[in-house]
């Protein structure tokens, strides 16, 4: 009973429809375009609705990307509602029940620090920053559970070549919003905000470090990182931050919000590694979404072939 | 109240009662309500009801005094049982469902991880609570001896929040909780045991009915 199949349905077929269950969200759109109408502003808004990006809105993707796997994809109901976003609570419903009316429209990332072209970019110019592509991935949570979700976004690497690290450069630190008013979860759950993460310069710009815009076909749900967060394949799901507001380009490494709260639990790198258990629970083996009995962890999350080489020489039990 | 708990069939509802979140949990294996993660839902609610049943029977003795219900004690019995009830059903998920029945592996588990070694003592220790809880076994070891014997369910309890607190990711806020209350309940015995002390004509708590071994 337990046991769940795969979805032979399509995530077109079950995912709610555009705008259909988010009908709030698109009601204080519809209001911002109206007042903006009566402010004799602009009708841009009302005319191409396109111009602005709503959580479940489809996207259209061009390429699949030779990077996915070729597992099983998890549901999308899973997918949305087993999450880890301390910002609306530390349960894993929380972020379903409590980041409907996160507001992530308008949206802007600020990227600074060490670049030749320090900018702001709205969420719109993110998007158009390179092709969508699909890249179905394997996400393994470090508290040993995973799953396989068809995200949608492109290289981080389009970014990082926008604005052009300076010599001094060698790491990327980045930020999630924190607003008290729209995230009064997050208060008590045991970490500091705002939550911040970071990657060595050579592993943002490795191809499969991804700035992810969507999942399942349509842009991201609030509860999943709306409107553009990080994926890393290969590294614990807590590397893969949400909600992006400032990525920053620095010469030593940054401070990481979980590393912060436990150094001995939670290091800089935390690469997926089935020899390095968490202090207090073994990351051998893991649960895949859906099934029964724990399957074996792979060494970074099974993408030692492309990433293994950025680690030559480094004690991974010292650099955990 | 008194005349109601002590009524012979109250203990039918109570007991089906007590069952309800095993139940629950069955019915929504049934109808797809365990969420994403149905075995960590288990094990979570499982563990859960292990401390609430383990607490609602460490609150019998103080609900008695202060509420002036001895009748309460028809089922405290019933209520520690099925705390163990629990424990086994969250034993059982975690040797099988998270360990295949590797019983090297649970070994080394509970060797290695304190959180898993300290939820193993309080499950191990409740084991010889749940065999002499018959009248039997009271009469064979003498009302003394079995009090003393099942004073174990407070180290139990102890190790059962212990377990939790250690295991959580970084918000401590529910394990917090249950110490909260299991801390209140032990502190009612250390108090009633110095009152006691200290006042021999109006014997403490663990001690007033010293022939039943009903007041551990």
């Amino acid at each position: 009973m337990l046991i769940k199949k795969a979805q032979d349905l399509k995530y077109s077929d079950i995912t709610p429809k555009g705008l259909y269950l988010n009908r709030r969200k698109f009601l204080a759109e519809a209001a911002i375009a109206g007042g903006a109408l009566i402010a004799g502003r602009s009708l841009w808004n009302l005319i191409s609705p396109s111009q602005r990006v709503l959580a479940n809105t489809k996207l259209d993707v061009a390429t699949k990307s030779p990077f996915s796997t070729k597992e099983n994809q998890n549901s999308y109901k899973d997918a949305t509602h087993y999450n880890n976003y301390y910002e609306f609570g530390s349960d894993k419903g929380d972020p379903a029940r409590n980041s409907g009316n996160f507001r992530t429209s308008p949206w802007s990332v600020s990227v600074e620090g060490e670049i030749e072209k320090p900018r702001t970019f709205s969420i719109e110019e993110i998007m158009k920053l390179a092709p969508l592509e699909e890249r179905i991935y394997r996400h393994r949570c470090v508290e040993a559970w995973s799953i396989v979700v068809p995200w949608i976004g492109f290289s981080f690497s389009a970014l990082i070549n926008e604005v052009k690290p300076t010599s001094k450069a060698k790491f990327v630190a980045f930020q999630t919003l924190y607003d008290k008013q729209q995230m009064p979860w997050a208060r008590g759950t045991g970490i500091d905000f705002p939550y911040l993460e970071g990657l060595r310069l050579d592993e943002a710009m490795h191809p499969l470090t991804m700035l992810t815009v969507g999942m399942y076909g349509e842009t991201l749900p609030n509860q999943n990182g709306a409107p553009v967060r990080l994926t890393i394949p290969w590294k614990y799901g807590f590397k893969s931050i949400k909600s992006l507001v400032k990525i920053r380009f620095v010469k030593s490494q940054p401070e990481t919000a979980w590393n912060n709260s436990a150094p001995s639990e939670y290091g800089f790198y935390s690469n997926v590694n089935p020899n390095h258990d968490h202090p207090r629970w073994s990351q051998a083996r893991e649960r895949r979404l859906g099934e029964f009995l724990m399957r074996p962890t792979l060494m970074f999350n099974g993408y030692g072939d492309q990433v293994a080489g950025l680690y030559n020489g480094m004690d991974l039990n010292k650099n955990y | 109240m008194n005349a109601i708990l002590s009524n012979k069939w109250m203990k039918i509802p109570v007991f089906l009662l007590c069952l309800m979140p095993a139940g629950l949990l069955v019915w929504a294996g049934f109808h797809d309500g365990l969420g994403a993660n149905p075995v960590e839902f288990i094990q979570h609610s499982t563990g859960d009801w292990t401390l609430r049943f383990l607490i609602i029977t460490l609150a019998v003795t103080p609900a008695r005094k202060l509420f002036g219900l001895p009748a309460l004690i028809r089922y405290r019995r019933m209520l520690g049982l099925f705390a163990f009830f629990y424990i086994c059903l969250h034993f059982t998920t975690y040797i099988w469902l998270d360990q295949s029945f590797d019983l090297y592996g649970v070994w080394l588990d509970v060797a290695k991880r304190k959180y898993i070694t300290v939820g193993f003592l309080g499950f191990v220790l409740m084991i010889p609570l749940a065999i002499t809880s018959t009248r039997g076994w009271i009469r064979r070891l003498g009302g003394k001896r079995w009090q003393w014997l099942h004073r174990a369910i407070y180290v139990s309890a102890i190790a059962g929040v212990i377990h939790y607190a250690w295991l959580v990711k970084s918000d401590e806020r529910k394990p917090l909780q249950y110490a909260v209350l299991v801390s209140i309940l032990l502190l009612y015995r250390v108090v009633a045991w110095l009152l006691g002390r200290r006042q021999p004509a109006t014997r403490g708590v663990a001690a007033t009915e010293p022939t039943t071994a009903e007041t551990a």
